[in-house]
């Protein structure tokens, strides 16, 4: 018997540990774990490196860990948004670490890491001050820049539905970074609407298949 | 001098997108020109966030959360749209299979380098986005950007002083004063805006301009 759902939010973040490496999907508000995100704050695991596409606004999401000091790294590819207060205020104080990576680039070392590769060339960041310091090569006449997987700890992703073996399916463009984040993690944890009977998701639109999800929680509306 | 709106430059950038292309929008002001597809012509618009066929913005009610451009605000998908996730995105984006990039700019030089992501002031963020894997591989790259900066610098350059986007991507300038193409002469003026005279774009480029041919 496979039953991957777990009762809480709490129980869904039990094991993060000071000084993990956290992914979170989404991109801006869209497809988003808030309350996943809501319980590692609750949780309180501090020194986080929070791998994720943008650095928050407001006081929601990835702000608040920040606000709370949650976090010492940040690695994305977008950290500047309008209303990202918490990110610049403690950019400025010299007091978070930023691993900028271009976006294909930061897509790809996950999905990398996922699929078990050691790493790959892209031709993105060539010849800027992205590649400084690491390694290049002259491919079919065109230069490319070797990239290594980005693997974590955990990676908390929201989907739209879920089953009890982990498969998940998305709505419209929430999907964004979660199926690679989903692949890159030791342990995946996914934040979903609904949790639906198995084989009530059609085959041909679950997104991420459940051999890479180990747990599913159903949203409690703690946060409205 | 005559300077367009946001959205006429957007409006005047969409006049040159050919029938049956794919159009990657990045953020800032490339993302209005969704809005404004000539009529007759079937362009399909890429965001980076997963979204095939962008359509226009929502009538209010009728938002989809999740369904936002690179700019984070609300959009629709077009009939025949489809969603995928960000490691596919960027395959088409970086694998060559988008027509065409428009992107917002800092600086663009001389010969068509292209500095979007950081400046030169350490305490403010860089943000880079999807703006390399593009420059590196859309078959063009257009910038849709003001011609001066708010406080009337010029951000056509000689050379650009902040770090690079990419070398040598940028095929077309869209500002709110002219259209301008990178050419292997220079740069050259293809159409000033009603009211501007080339002497006058000239005078807030900091770099030589060819005059309309």
């Amino acid at each position: 018997m496979i039953d991957k759902r777990v009762a809480s939010m709490t129980e869904a973040v039990a094991g993060v540990k000071p000084g993990d490496a956290v992914m979170i999907g989404g991109f801006g508000s869209s497809g988003i774990p808030f309350e996943l995100i809501e319980a590692l704050r609750l949780h309180g695991a501090d020194d986080l490196t929070i791998i994720s596409n943008n650095a928050g606004v407001a006081e929601e999401g990835i702000a608040a860990l920040l606000r709370d000091r949650l976090v010492s790294k940040v690695v994305c590819s977008y950290p500047r948004s309008q209303g990202s207060i918490w990110f610049e205020r403690l950019f400025e104080e010299d007091a978070i670490e930023l691993e900028l990576i271009p976006q294909g680039t930061f897509a790809e070392r996950m999905r990398a890491a996922g699929a078990g590769l050691g790493g790959f060339f892209t031709p993105t960041g060539f010849g800027t001050k992205m590649a400084d310091g690491k390694e290049t090569r002259e491919i079919d006449g065109h230069g490319y820049v070797l990239e290594y997987p980005l693997r974590a700890e955990f990676a908390l992703v929201k989907a739209h539905k879920g089953d009890r073996w982990g498969n998940l399916g998305y709505n419209s463009a929430g999907r964004n970074f979660n199926p690679v984040m989903a692949m890159a993690a030791d342990i995946t944890v996914a934040e979903v609407e609904h949790i639906v009977e198995l084989g009530e998701l059609d085959p041909e639109a679950v997104a991420t298949p459940g051999v890479f999800v180990d747990r599913v929680v159903a949203q409690e509306g703690i946060l409205k | 001098m005559n300077s367009l709106t946001p959205p006429q430059m957007a409006e005047r950038l969409a006049q040159d997108i050919p029938d049956a292309t794919y159009v990657n929008l990045g953020i800032g002001m490339p993302v209005m020109v969704a809005n404004y597809v000539p009529e007759g012509r079937e362009v399909i618009y890429h965001s980076e966030n997963g979204i095939l066929g962008v359509g226009p913005t929502p009538a209010p009610g009728t938002e989809d959360p999740d369904l936002i451009n690179a700019a984070k605000q609300y959009v629709t998908l077009i009939k025949g749209g489809c969603y995928f996730d960000t490691a596919d995105s960027f395959a088409m984006m970086r694998g060559g299979h988008l027509d065409i990039a428009v992107l917002g700019g800092f600086q663009v030089s001389r010969t068509g380098d292209l500095a979007n992501w950081a400046t030169n002031n350490e305490k403010y963020p860089p943000a880079v986005g999807g703006a390399m894997d593009l420059s590196v591989g859309a078959k063009a790259v257009y910038v849709l950007m003001r011609h001066t900066t708010k406080d009337g610098e010029p951000k056509i350059l000689d050379t650009c002083t902040y770090p690079l986007t990419g070398t040598g991507v940028v095929k077309r300038i869209y500002t709110d004063l002219a259209v301008i193409e990178v050419i292997d002469e220079g740069l050259r003026v293809v159409e000033l805006f009603e009211g501007n005279s080339f002497e006058d774009v000239q005078a807030v480029t900091g770099t030589r301009l060819l005059p309309p041919s």
